[in-house]
C-alpha cells in the first residue's frame, strides 16, 4: 500500500460525502412532488407522458397496488427486451450483423436487465446488435433504476406517514425519477465521457492495420450513453466484455473517479432523502455512518491483499514491489492506468453498490481480495447499495437491529416512532433470509450436478469460488462476476435467472408490505425509555447485527472457498 | 389491479422510445458534432490510413518496438469454431484470462514468460506488469518500468544508443492527473510511433 493509493482513496470518499446532502436535497424535492430547477423544461413533458399513458397524477396507491404497477412493469419490460433480443437480426442498427439471441440466453440476460442485476453470460461485442444495447438495455438500466429508488421512496415513506393507507403512486414516482434525476445526469455525464474518449457512434467495427502490418478489428458502437446510465443507476452491464477494464469504457483515471462516484451517488444521497423525510438529517447520517464504516473497512482488505501480490510470483524473481515507476502488486486481470489502489477501491464499491462493473478481473484477485466483493454482495448490498435496494435493504436490518434492543431491554422495540411488531420483524427475517435460500441453495445444486461442475474454468477451492460467486452476484443482483465460469449453458442461464428473479422480487414483496403496515401505524412520541437511532451507540449495534447475520450464515461456504484459498496458497499449492 | 396493465405496456413503450432511442441518438449527434475524434474511437492515422486507436493496445512483436502487456484475449478457431484460439489484441474480443491465484496455467505461463525476459535483460527486476494479462486484454499501457525494461533489446535491435531510448520513454511518460489521480504509465502505441520517428529524423 502506498501513501498515494490512500490519498486517492480519501479524495475520493469525501467527494462522496461533499454531494450526499446537496444532491439528498434535491432528490426529496423531486419525489415530494415541488418545483425544482429543471421544472419549467420537464415539466410538460411529464404531463404528456401521464396522458399517454392514462396515468392521475394524484392517484395515491395502497402498497398493494403499488407493488402490483411494479410487478407488471417489469413484466412488460421483460417481454419486449427478450423480443428485441430474439429479432435483432431483422432489426435496424446491426452493422456487426449480430444474429438472434439464444434462447436461454435471452431468458438470462432479460431477467438480469429487468432486475438491475446486468449479469451477462454473453459477450457483447460478439452478440448484440446496438439497437438491443441502446432501446433494448440502455433502458433497463433507467427503469430497473428508477424501479429501485422509487420503492426505496415508499418504503421511507412508510415511515414518514402515520395512519396513512398509502405509499404514493407507482407510475409518477417512476417517471419523475427517471426525467428529473436519472436522464439530465445521464446527458451531462455521456458528453463528458466522450470528450474523455469513449466512443459514441453508430458505425461498424473499425479495421486497422497495425505498424507490423497485423490486421485489428477493433468493436465500435454507442458507448458513452450506455455508460452513464449504468454507472449512475448501480447497473454494472458492459458494453464490452471486459466492463470498465475496456479502455473505451473507462478510458482514464478521471472516468475512472467519475464512475465510483456515480455508483454511491444516489446510495448515499438517498440516505439523506430518508433523514429529511423523517424529519431528522442525524437519522440519515447515522445510516450513511454504518456504510461508510463497512466499506473502508472492505476497502482497506481487498488493497492490502492486492498490493502484497501473489507469493507464487514473488518466487519467480518478478518485481512486484510498488515505486516510482509502477504500481506492483498483483497485476494479473489489472489495467496500467488503474493499478492497485484504484482497482482495489472500484472492486469494493461496486459489489458495496449492486453494481456489477469491474475495472479489473474479479477471477484473479488475490483470495482475500476476491472475498471482499463476495461478503459485499452476501450482506446484501447495504453499503451505499444498489439504487434504492440499498437503503431499503440497510432499513430491514435497522428493524432487525431495533428489534434486537428491544429483547435486550424488554421494550417493545420502535424505530423513529413507529412500533416494531411481530408482523414487521416476520417481513424483515423473511426479506433477508430469501437472499442465502437462493445463494447456498443453488451453489449446492451446482456443486452436486454435473452440468453444474462443468462450469468453473479454475482447479481446486477457486473453482468453488466461481460457483459461490455466480450465485451470490445473481441473488443479489449485482453482475459483477468470477467471469472465467461457464454460465452461457442451459443450467446456468436458467439457475441464475431463477436466483435473480428471487433476489428481486421476493425480497421486495415483503420490503412493501413492512412499508403499508407502517405506514398505517400511529407515531409515538420519544421517551426516556426509546433507543435513539440516530447516534454511534445505533451505529455500532446496527454494524454488530449485520456482521453477525452475515457472518453466520455464510461463513461456512466463504471458507470452503476464499479462506482455503488463501491457506493453500501460502502453503505454495498451485492447481 | 388489473388496471395496472395498460400504464405498465405504454410506460415501457415510451420510455423504450425516450431513454432507448431519443437519448442514445441525440447523443451521438452532438457527440459526433462536439468531440468527433473520440465519438469514431480516437483512431490514429498514418499516411491516410488508421493503424491502431490512441486507446486500444495492439500487438507488438518484433525486436525492434516496445512490447505490450500479454493479452489473453480469444477468436473462434478457423477449423473448428466451437473452439477458440488465443488471438493477443483482439479488440472485438475484450477479455482477460480469468486465472485465479493458485492457478498452475497462471504460473506456468508467468514462468515461461520470465525466462525469456530475463534472457533479453538479464539481471534486472522483471516488472510485474510485463509478465501478467490485463483485465480486457487491450491495455494500451505498460508501466516506465516496463519501458525501461525493454530499452537494451531495442537499443541493440535498431543499434540507438540506449541514452536516447530512455530519454524517449522519459518524455512519453504520462503522469497522475493533477499529481494524484491514477498511476504513470506509458502508451505503447504513441511510444513505437515516436521510436519510428526517431530513426527517420
Amino acid at each position: 500500500m502506498t501513501v498515494n493509493g490512500w490519498i486517492q482513496i480519501a479524495i475520493y470518499s469525501l467527494i462522496v460525502i461533499a454531494l450526499t446532502k446537496p444532491f439528498g436535497a434535491y432528490m426529496t424535492r423531486v419525489f415530494s412532488g415541488e418545483r425544482t430547477l429543471l421544472s419549467p423544461v420537464l415539466q410538460p413533458l411529464e404531463r404528456v407522458i401521464y396522458r399517454i399513458c392514462g396515468i392521475d397524477e394524484t392517484e395515491e396507491q395502497h402498497w398493494v397496488t403499488y407493488a402490483v404497477a411494479m410487478l407488471f412493469f417489469s413484466a412488460a419490460g421483460f417481454v419486449v427486451l427478450y423480443g428485441i433480443e430474439r429479432l435483432q437480426a431483422v432489426l435496424p442498427f446491426n452493422p456487426a450483423g449480430q444474429s438472434a439471441v439464444e434462447q436461454s440466453l435471452a431468458f438470462n440476460t432479460s431477467i438480469s436487465f429487468v432486475t438491475n442485476t446486468n449479469w451477462q453470460s454473453y459477450v457483447p461485442e460478439t452478440t448484440m446488435s446496438y439497437l438491443t444495447q441502446m432501446a433494448g438495455l440502455t433502458v433497463h438500466n433507467f427503469v430497473s433504476a428508477a424501479t429501485g429508488i422509487v420503492l426505496a421512496i415508499a418504503l421511507v415513506r412508510g415511515f414518514a406517514r402515520r395512519s396513512a393507507r398509502t405509499l404514493g403512486n407507482f407510475w409518477v414516482d417512476l417517471t419523475r425519477c427517471v426525467l428529473y434525476v436519472l436522464l439530465p445526469i445521464s446527458i451531462a455525464v455521456a458528453l463528458f465521457f466522450v470528450w474523455q474518449g469513449m466512443p459514441q457512434n453508430l458505425n461498424a467495427y473499425a479495421q486497422v492495420t497495425t505498424l507490423e502490418g497485423a490486421k485489428q478489428v477493433i468493436a465500435q458502437g454507442p458507448v458513452a450513453s450506455q455508460e452513464a446510465i449504468k454507472m449512475l443507476g448501480t447497473n454494472g452491464g458492459g458494453f464490452f466484455n471486459a466492463n470498465s477494464a475496456h479502455p473505451y469504457e473507462n478510458p482514464n483515471a478521471i472516468t475512472n473517479l467519475v464512475q465510483i462516484v456515480l455508483i454511491f451517488s444516489i446510495g448515499a444521497a438517498l440516505t439523506n432523502v430518508f433523514g429529511r423525510m423523517v424529519g431528522n438529517q442525524r437519522q440519515g447520517w447515522a445510516i450513511f455512518a454504518v456504510m461508510g464504516v463497512l466499506y473502508l473497512a472492505g476497502v482497506a482488505v481487498v488493497y492490502e491483499a492486492e498490493a502484497s501480490g501473489n507469493p507464487a510470483l514473488k518466487a519467480l524473481h518478478v518485481d512486484q514491489t510498488p515505486s516510482a515507476l509502477q504500481a506492483g502488486g498483483n497485476m494479473e486481470g489489472k489495467e496500467v492506468r488503474f493499478g492497485i489502489a484504484n482497482s482495489a477501491l472500484f472492486t469494493t464499491v461496486t459489489t458495496d453498490a449492486s453494481c456489477g462493473a469491474v475495472n479489473n478481473m474479479h477471477d484473479s484477485l488475490m483470495p482475500l481480495g476476491g472475498m471482499v466483493p463476495m461478503v459485499n454482495i452476501m450482506l446484501g448490498e447495504i453499503i451505499f447499495g444498489g439504487v434504492g435496494s440499498g437503503l431499503y435493504g440497510m432499513l430491514i436490518f435497522a428493524i432487525l437491529a431495533v428489534f434486537i434492543a428491544g429483547l435486550m431491554v424488554g421494550r417493545t422495540p420502535e424505530y423513529l416512532g413507529k412500533k416494531i411488531d411481530a408482523r414487521e420483524v416476520k417481513m424483515a427475517m423473511l426479506a433477508i433470509l430469501i437472499l442465502p435460500f437462493s445463494i447456498l441453495g443453488f451453489t449446492a445444486l451446482a456443486t452436486v450436478m454435473p452440468a453444474g461442475l462443468a462450469g468453473p474454468a479454475n482447479n481446486g477451492p477457486h473453482g468453488f469460488s466461481e460457483i459461490l460467486y455466480a450465485f451470490t452476484s445473481a441473488t443479489g443482483n449485482n453482475g459483477s462476476a468470477f467471469a472465467g465460469i461457464s454460465a452461457n449453458t442451459p443450467f446456468y442461464n436458467t439457475t441464475l435467472g431463477l436466483a435473480m428473479y428471487i433476489g428481486r422480487f421476493l425480497m421486495i414483496v415483503p420490503m412493501l408490505a413492512i412499508a403499508g403496515s407502517l405506514a398505517g401505524k400511529k407515531i409515538v412520541p420519544a421517551s426516556a425509555g426509546t433507543f435513539p437511532t440516530d447516534g454511534s451507540l445505533f451505529v455500532g449495534l446496527l454494524i454488530g447485527v449485520i456482521a453477525i447475520t452475515g457472518g453466520l450464515i455464510y461463513f461456512p461456504a466463504v471458507s470452503l472457498g476464499p479462506v482455503v484459498e488463501h491457506l493453500a496458497m501460502n502453503a505454495g499449492a498451485h492447481y | 389491479m388489473i388496471k395496472q396493465i395498460r400504464p405498465a405496456v405504454l410506460m415501457i413503450a415510451v420510455m423504450t422510445v425516450l431513454t432507448g432511442l431519443i437519448y442514445p441518438l441525440g447523443i451521438t449527434g452532438i457527440a459526433q458534432i462536439l468531440f468527433p475524434h473520440q465519438a469514431n474511437g480516437s483512431l490514429i492515422q498514418k499516411d491516410g490510413k488508421a493503424i491502431g486507436s490512441e486507446l486500444i493496445g495492439g500487438n507488438f512483436t518484433s525486436d525492434k518496438y516496445f512490447h505490450p502487456r500479454p493479452s489473453a484475449t480469444t477468436e473462434p478457431d478457423p477449423k473448428d469454431p466451437a473452439k477458440t484460439v488465443p488471438v493477443p489484441y483482439a479488440a472485438d474480443n475484450s477479455s482477460g484470462s480469468n486465472l485465479g491465484p493458485t492457478s498452475k496455467a497462471l504460473v506456468d505461463r508467468v514462468k515461461a514468460d520470465v525466462a525469456k525476459l530475463r534472457a533479453e535483460n538479464p539481471g534486472a527486476p522483471v516488472p510485474v506488469d510485463l509478465v501478467t494479462t490485463s483485465a480486457s486484454g487491450l491495455d494500451p499501457d505498460i508501466t516506465p518500468a516496463a519501458a525501461y525494461f525493454q530499452v537494451p533489446r531495442i537499443a541493440k535491435a535498431r543499434n540507438i544508443p540506449q541514452d536516447r531510448l530512455k530519454a524517449l520513454v522519459e518524455a512519453h511518460i504520462e503522469g497522475r492527473f493533477l499529481g494524484v489521480i491514477g498511476e504513470p504509465h506509458v502508451n505503447v502505441l504513441k511510444l513505437n510511433l515516436a521510436l519510428d520517428a526517431l530513426r527517420n529524423g
